[in-house]
């Protein structure tokens, strides 16, 4: 396993920034956290064509670049830190992996190159009322008709449910858990939106009455594919947790070296110094956890599940002690709306319950070690 | 010293020579006496493997850095061998090389290598800790020698020690930095006085050194007068070399083993929420070995190595805070109470009690955590009353205080 990035990795890293910097200010998150479909169809369009975002980690032969987990790392930590308004994370993260995985080479050579060219958005709808990510929890039914296979239940807490033109929907039949294929205009399909504490990403709640489905890869055959799914999302998850804890750590250091109180910088009392040492501390380990997620992700040479939790209990916590700590080093003008302090923490709040939190994947880790 | 890149069957065979060596004179694991430290360094000169990177001419194997890595290298797996003289060859011996006059490299670098003098550092000082340039030990010039009086603490080894390398003032009308110079001390000589300390683990590895009218010859200060500090500067360089960055290159789990070790043999599974802290303790042991680990692909990378380099030290005191904390859980009442001959939780036990030198020795948690504010975060430094103030003048801790 390389612990370092590669110059042309770096290159790319350089090329988001700059992309997200002109397109993703802070006055565009503002503006599409108020709209309900929450991102700007130009920009996703753009990041399709100029930066070719949406093809970059699937493979070659579905239209894709063929790059992997460390590529998609660098991208979605720049996203994070731009707090961007986009269903990228559902479409890539989510429903892309979960297509890759499914080993259904028809639905992945359907599906793969109109996400790659931008064309589809789409995400994964697994979780349920309880809000419970272990596959055990999982109450919607696929019924086998004449007709095809039919979805009832309902989902909640489905990132960009309402803008999808695809949904994977997680469901049971006899023979266990089965995944399968929504059209986001199909009959039977209610969606609507959730007020979420953090703006900048919608979530929907799904009812399917006997919607019409198709069933991906091998009935009752989910499990492993939905496993591994959310272990490649966490990779994501947590490369946008580490970018969103730099921007932060940046922020209250900005800050600590302007504000002026008692006659000097507030950064020059050790309170404020030490805090700031401290997140320092939390930002270089989270980093150095998430990209051993996403190393191991593409070398496969260690436990994906075990590196994966670890990662995310990790950067989870990380993230929201230091979004935390900024709004702390702001004073009060960290608790107004106004200032971007709290966007970054409904962000690490929202993120850190997503995929499981902390005390979930510890238990996973406890476990896969044998304790 | 030569940096030479050897060859990759050169490096093979010089690696090769090292670790036969080493299975033959250390004992992996063993805590071994002084005796056996001296030991096995005078057979490691016998061998040419001692000094590897010094000049031949000084008692060295004449050898390059590139030699050095590879011996350092084998030698991590056996720790105990050389372990004594840690700070003797990790801090004094490259400083009596980069600073010593020929006639102080001709005195003493020979017999240092060869194990046959054991060398301390004399800076601490009780009122002179964290703030060590306030340092009042006094070197005053009488004729060809100066007199040296006052009082050092923290002085790893000292009831061992053959040498040291000492700060003392030399001019008290300067500021506290610049009335520093730096001398060899010979700690055997009349008005020397070591006590062992007794360290709350027991142990007594540190030391106080009471210097009574002790006379130094001038032929022992090292560099230029009231030029100490800067020597000083360079040999807490080495420390930070030596005695490590904190990081590992490697994933180590030190407190995670003891902690599952004290679980299992409890007996009873664990609870919940202790299964919940050992794993938490699980994780940043990871994180600080990544931590190693890329900065370590950096620098071979020929990046600029990232912020992990200055973090080692504090994540591992961190580490040890969260650990304390939860260590008391898993031990159980057994940890603290035993029968002679079953002590089961001893391993964790001492580790509890031992780690807060990781928080202490070596620059304090809170002294770690301004380094990174101000020179890794760039923050503003604090206000500082005595920078320029001639030392004579300043306010210190267990001063006697003068009667105007």
């Amino acid at each position: 396993m390389k612990f370092g990035f590669s110059e042309e990795q770096d290159e790319l890293r350089r090329q988001v920034h700059r992309f997200l910097e002109e397109k993703s200010p802070e006055s565009e998150v503002r503006r599409l956290m108020e709209t309900s479909e929450g991102y700007d169809p130009a920009v996703w369009k753009m990041m399709a064509e100029q930066l070719g975002l949406q093809a970059l980690a699937i493979p070659e032969e579905y239209g894709g670049a063929g790059y992997g987990y460390v590529e998609l790392l660098i991208v979605f930590e720049e996203m994070g830190a731009a707090l961007l308004c986009s269903p990228y994370f559902s479409t890539i993260a989510l429903a892309a992996n979960a297509l890759l995985n499914s080993r259904d080479e028809a639905v992945k050579a359907h599906w793969l190159p109109k996400i790659a060219a931008g064309e589809v958005i789409a995400t994964l709808a697994l979780t349920e009322r309880s809000g419970r990510w272990d596959l055990d929890a999982i109450t919607t039914k696929a019924t086998a008709t004449e007709n095809g296979w039919m979805l009832s239940g309902e989902k909640l807490y489905v990132l960009d449910g309402v803008v999808a033109d695809l949904l994977l929907v997680v469901a049971t039949t006899d023979q266990g858990l089965s995944l399968f294929a929504v059209n986001g205009d199909a009959d039977g399909l209610e969606r609507s939106t959730l007020s979420t504490m953090d703006q900048t990403r919608k979530q929907a709640k799904i009812v399917l009455d006997a919607t019409p489905a198709s069933l991906i890869g091998v009935d009752g055959g989910a499990r492993e594919i939905v496993e591994t799914t959310l272990q490649l999302a966490c990779t994501a998850m947590v490369a946008e947790q580490v970018g969103g804890a730099q921007r932060v750590l940046d922020a209250s250091v900005d800050y600590a070296k302007n504000r002026v109180q008692f006659g000097r910088p507030i950064g020059s009392f050790q309170a404020i110094k030490h805090k700031c040492a401290d997140m320092l501390l939390e930002v270089e380990s989270a980093k150095s956890a998430a990209y051993y997620a996403a190393w191991t992700a593409d070398s496969r040479d260690e436990d994906l599940g075990l590196v994966t939790s670890l990662a995310k209990s990790y950067c989870s916590e990380a993230y929201s002690h230091c979004a935390s700590e900024n709004i702390q080093i702001h004073g009060g003008i960290g608790f107004t709306w106004e200032h971007p302090a709290h966007l970054y923490f409904k962000r690490a709040k929202s993120s850190e319950l997503f995929l499981g939190d902390p005390v979930y994947h510890r238990e996973v880790v406890a476990q896969r070690l044998g304790i | 010293m030569s940096e030479d890149v050897l060859s990759h069957s050169e490096s093979s065979s010089f690696r090769a020579r090292c670790r036969a060596f080493l299975e033959l004179h250390a004992t992996a694991g063993d805590p071994l006496t002084f005796a056996d430290n001296q030991k096995f360094l005078a057979a490691a000169r016998v061998a040419g493997l001692a000094g590897i990177p010094y000049a031949e001419q000084y008692g060295g194997a004449g050898l390059t850095l590139a030699h050095e890595k590879i011996w350092r290298e084998e030698k991590a797996s056996f720790p105990y061998a050389d372990r004594m003289f840690i700070i003797s060859h990790g801090m004094c011996l490259p400083m009596i090389n980069e600073f010593g006059s020929v006639e102080q490299k001709e005195r003493f670098q020979a017999d240092m290598i060869a194990g046959r003098t054991l060398w301390s550092q004399l800076f601490s000082e009780p009122g002179a800790g964290s703030d060590v340039a306030s340092l009042q030990m006094t070197a005053v010039r009488d004729g060809d020698e100066w007199v040296l009086n006052g009082q050092k603490v923290w002085t790893t080894y000292a009831h061992l020690s053959h040498f040291g390398l000492l700060i003392a003032r030399t001019d008290a009308s300067l500021p506290k930095h610049a009335g520093i110079s730096m001398f060899v001390v010979d700690l055997k000589a009349p008005g020397v006085e070591v006590r062992q300390i007794n360290q709350i683990d027991g142990g007594r590895e540190f030391n106080e050194v009471y210097f009574s009218d002790v006379r130094v010859p001038s032929d022992n200060l090292v560099g230029d007068v009231n030029n100490g500090w800067r020597l000083a500067t360079s040999m807490l360089m080495y420390e930070r070399v030596t005695i490590g960055s904190g990081l590992s290159e490697q994933f180590a789990h030190p407190f995670f083993d003891i902690l599952v070790d004290g679980a299992r043999s409890q007996g009873a599974s664990v609870d919940p929420i202790a299964r919940d802290e050992i794993t938490k303790i699980y994780i940043l042991e990871t994180c600080k070995s990544l931590i190693g680990l890329r900065t370590q692909a950096e620098v071979k990378a020929g990046k600029t190595p990232g912020p992990g380099g200055s973090l080692g030290k504090l994540f591992g005191s961190v580490i040890a805070w969260k650990y304390r904390s939860i260590a008391g859980e898993i031990g159980g009442l057994g940890a603290v109470a035993w029968e002679d001959g079953a002590d089961p939780m001893g391993a964790l036990r001492a580790s509890v009690v031992n780690s807060f030198r990781d928080g202490i020795a070596g620059g304090t948690d809170e002294i770690q955590r301004n380094i990174i504010g101000d020179r890794v975060l760039g923050l503003p430094r604090e206000p500082v009353v005595d920078r320029d103030v001639p030392f004579r003048e300043l306010k210190i801790s267990t001063a006697k205080q003068s009667s105007k």
